[in-house]
């Protein structure tokens, strides 16, 4: 499973717009398919969404608390209810309505969270969503994603407009390379190993996934090192038997992801692997606890070693730290 | 349909028990209970369209309780339409129940899990919404305290409501003007309600929250314009029914002592024989 930097650098489209495009497919066939936004089907890229099944998409206006409670109480008469706004907002502020409306009220409403990590750049950080995975981690019956790429998005969308439980499943807005193809399906709480190793592994999620594939092209051309990277879509439930076979050999396990370092990929993946008595090399690449430094996306990421350059060089430190 | 006379005397019998739980679990919301069961009672034996044969249907009427933690009145009311056995009620609040303290879909009836206040009124609008999308002839009524009017999410909803001019929703505010720190228009005053609730695109009445007769005619005439949502402000008296808890804050989750039990059993009993002899 070669990658190659030229491949992976040609972007083809936002995994948002995957999803729009995969609703647009769901909905032909499916009235009760329906977008639920809050002023947000620009951003969402629903607007030829809205043009083909204008009765099938709810607008609340800028109001994410009963934007979600709306798509309970839809999700309760039995419609497949897709609720859409900018990440930052739809988890933090309509936390409430996610936890009892939906999660405890098994309302099968599919959570929608766009332009999701720091997708916004110099926006700012009331505009960054970096505490999802952890809040939403914490609340039972949900199922947290952050599909890769166009393949794992479309999926992932078929998948959770077909369940009859709550979905949450991130998105950014940057135009995604296409991965390497596998002969893995999608299923939730199946990690896809995208290129194997024995040298150490790269665990990442959603848009980090094509960043830990640049960084193991990087190990292989100018270190000689062979890496696996898992692409970690589901968050919750994780994929413990994928962690355990990447943990078996001892190889030092790094995990990758555009959320704070507290509480999201890195600390699920390690409370098992301390539980589980592996005592691989370890190491969360993630945003760190503090005021997060301004710039465009890619500005960030780099800032804070989330490049194809910044993971190998902390894969490097961490292979040097462990064989001293 | 029940008579007014039978309307009250189901009150009294539904008064008896929401206190017989409570005190039997220790635990409950006296009375904001008793403010709005001749409410629930009305809904439930004049006006809803739903029990428990048709409880799966589609085209069933919705009632969804915003005030969740009055949930010792809906529960006595589910019991006696057949939703489940009176006799689960002994199990409330008791370790491993599905009868907690506030409405839970595992208790057969209960539409929508609720508790946390500011909820009841979004989901009500989703639920009119698909009405409406589905062209089903359903109503949706859902119950509002007066204390929880300040949560933010009401107001987002009724402004939904109204939008997309939702006449097959209907909200009742108990106003029962108490809640748990003191005088509602003291806490947070949300007066005037009814101008408040007009200006948002609204159809507003005033109910006595206790007169069957008005209860019966204002919650059966909905919608009271067509293309506008209804809201029903219902005249409450906390703890009504029994006189020393009437009016008094303290009872909002006051649970009564033995003694205290029996004076509110007897004072009900004389209200229920009083209802046979002079109505």
């Amino acid at each position: 499973m070669e990658t190659t930097i030229e491949r992976l650098t040609t972007p083809s489209k936002a995994n948002l717009e995957i999803f729009s495009e995969t609703l647009c497919q769901l909905a032909a066939h499916d009235k009760d398919i329906l977008v639920v936004t809050s002023d947000s089907r620009g951003s969402g890229k629903l607007v030829p969404f809205g043009n083909a099944f204008p009765d099938q998409i709810v607008e609340v206006g800028i109001a994410e608390q009963n934007l979600v409670g709306v798509a309970a109480g839809l999700a309760s008469t039995g419609k497949r209810v897709f609720a859409v706004s900018p990440a930052c907002f739809l988890t933090a502020r309509a936390l409430e309505q996610i936890k009892n409306d939906v999660a405890y009220s098994d309302n099968p409403v599919k959570l929608i969270g766009i332009s999701a990590g720091v997708s916004y750049g110099a926006l700012g950080s009331t505009h960054h969503s970096l505490h999802d995975f952890a809040v939403l981690r914490a609340i039972n019956n949900l199922i947290v994603a952050a599909p890769a790429d166009a393949f794992e998005t479309a999926e992932a969308i078929r998948l959770a407009a077909a369940t009859d439980h709550p979905v949450y499943l991130r998105f950014g807005k940057k135009a995604m390379p296409a991965l390497p193809r596998t002969d893995q399906p999608f299923e939730f709480g199946k990690g896809r190993v995208l290129r194997e190793g024995a040298d150490l592994t790269l665990i990442a999620t959603g848009e980090t996934v094509a960043l830990s594939l640049l960084s193991a092209d990087v190990l292989a051309r100018t270190y000689q090192l062979e890496t696996s990277v898992i692409s970690m879509h589901t968050i919750k439930p994780l994929d413990y038997e994928l962690l355990q076979k990447a943990a078996a050999s001892g190889a030092p396990l790094l995990t990758v992801e555009e959320h704070s370092v507290f509480g999201g990929l890195g600390e699920a993946c390690a409370a098992y692997l301390l539980e589980h008595n592996y005592h691989n090399p370890f190491k969360i690449i993630g945003i760190p606890d503090e005021y997060t430094v301004t710039g465009s996306q890619t500005e960030i990421l780099g800032h804070y070693g989330i490049s194809a350059d910044g993971i190998a060089q902390t894969a490097l430190q961490l292979l040097k730290r462990s064989s001293t | 349909m029940m008579s007014e006379k039978e309307l009250a005397l189901q009150s009294v019998a539904y008064r008896q028990k929401i206190l017989k739980y409570i005190v039997n679990a220790a635990a409950g919301h006296t009375g904001g209970s008793l403010s709005c069961i001749d409410i629930l009672n009305v809904l439930y034996n004049t006006i809803l369209n739903v029990g428990p044969g048709n409880f799966n249907s589609p085209d069933r009427d919705r009632y969804v309780q915003s005030k969740g933690h009055t949930v010792e009145a809906l529960y006595v009311v589910l019991a006696s339409k057949g939703f489940f056995p009176e006799a689960d009620l002994e199990t409330l609040c008791r370790y491993q129940s599905h009868y907690i303290g506030h409405p839970t879909r595992k208790v057969k009836g209960v539409e929508h899990n609720t508790g946390a206040l500011g909820h009841g009124l979004s989901l009500s609008v989703g639920t009119a919404l698909a009405g409406k999308m589905d062209h089903r002839a359903y109503r949706v009524f859902t119950l509002l305290g007066d204390g929880e009017l300040p949560e933010g999410s009401n107001w987002e909803a009724a402004l939904s409501a109204a939008h997309y001019r939702l006449d097959n929703l209907c909200a009742i505010l108990d106003k029962n003007s108490l809640q748990i720190t003191g005088a509602t228009s003291d806490v947070m005053n949300s007066d005037p309600v009814d101008k408040k609730l007009e200006a948002f695109g609204w159809e507003v009445r005033h109910v006595d929250g206790h007169d069957f007769g008005e209860l019966k005619r204002v919650l059966g005439s909905t919608p009271f314009v067509k293309g506008k949502p209804s809201f029903v402000i219902a005249h409450t008296v906390k703890g009504k029914g029994v006189s020393f808890m009437e009016n008094q804050r303290n009872w909002h989750h006051g649970v009564p002592d033995a003694q205290q039990y029996a004076a509110a059993l007897e004072e009900l009993s004389d209200a229920g024989e009083s209802l046979l002899t002079h109505f």
